[in-house]
């Protein structure tokens, strides 16, 4: 019994060695996951294992090592992929639908309901 | 009545459906950005592949009109098939071509090279592909016609080169000058 407690704790204890060798900072994961992965489909960088998502989380580290905060890191990133790597797209005249839609959709649905109440 | 209304907007939606499937078949998946917002950083530090010196990219391009840097690593395939492109547009002599080698070992980029030809001016090496990324690229191979004297991307070819896009380089180049 003595020896299964010691085996336990022992393995218990083991599985913290994984925080320390988890290497990637939490700015880093914070980061990649708002970016998209270009040559994968539907995965955002942090998920991806490709060859340019890793050189992509390499990159980002060095520029946190540098002292760049995040707006500057997406900027970079936009000015060399262009507005499609992040997943938060600005607002101009190519996404206006994009945002408005769901709000237009919102208020005729909810026309729709108040119409259909204040029939009954 | 109310029957062959569903009917006929079964049969238009379908239809609308077929078109823009169809027309989304010819379109490429590949997201490009636009070539006038993306400004390289002349500035990225490499290390040669055969010395150890550290270099920009601001001292490899020479004094001729145009650069060409060519991504590529031994492990990839593709870029075997393109390798010959590189060599025939080197013997045309008014090109710089720069090589920057993708995640590679250096035993296995230089056998390479050794095997296939060397149409590179200079080598540079990328281990961690960081400096591809400073360039804006995807991966391998990938091919970047560079203006010398301003400076800006002329051409981006995501992909091996083939004989279309061989030719498209030459005429740019002639045009130029």
């Amino acid at each position: 019994m003595k020896i299964k407690f010691f085996f336990f704790t022992f393995i218990y204890l083991l599985s913290f060695f994984n925080f320390s060798y988890a290497d990637n900072s939490e700015k880093v994961d914070q980061i990649s996951k708002n970016l998209r992965c270009l040559i994968c489909q539907g995965q955002s960088v942090y998920d991806s294992q490709s060859d340019f998502a890793l050189s992509m989380k390499i990159l980002i580290q060095n520029k946190i090592d540098e002292g760049k905060n995040d707006e500057q890191i997406y900027n970079f990133l936009k000015s060399k992929y262009g507005e499609w790597i992040v997943y938060d797209p600005e607002i101009n005249k190519n996404t206006l639908l994009l945002w408005v839609l769901p709000l237009i959709l919102f208020v005729f649905g909810g026309i729709l309901i108040f119409r259909k109440v204040s029939i009954k | 009545m109310i029957k062959n209304i569903k009917l006929i907007a079964l049969v238009f939606l379908i239809i609308i459906s077929f078109f823009i499937l169809l027309k989304g078949l010819n379109k490429t998946n590949n997201y490009s950005p636009n070539l006038n917002s993306s400004n390289i950083d002349f500035n990225f530090k490499a290390k040669f592949l055969y010395s150890n010196e550290e270099t920009t990219l601001n001292e490899l391009i020479n004094d001729k009109d145009f650069s060409l840097i060519n991504i590529w690593a031994s492990w990839c395939l593709p870029c075997r098939d393109e390798h010959p492109y590189l060599l025939n547009l080197n013997s045309l002599g008014k090109l710089n071509i720069i090589g920057i080698n993708y995640k590679d070992s250096e035993v296995n980029a230089k056998k390479f090279i050794k095997e296939f030809g060397n149409p590179y001016s200079k080598i540079v090496v990328d281990p961690t592909g960081v400096n591809s990324i400073e360039l804006g690229a995807y991966g391998v191979p990938e091919t970047l016609l560079i203006n010398n004297k301003t400076q800006t991307i002329l051409k981006k070819y995501i992909g091996p080169l083939d004989n279309e896009k061989f030719a498209e380089l030459k005429k740019i180049i002639k045009n130029e000058n």
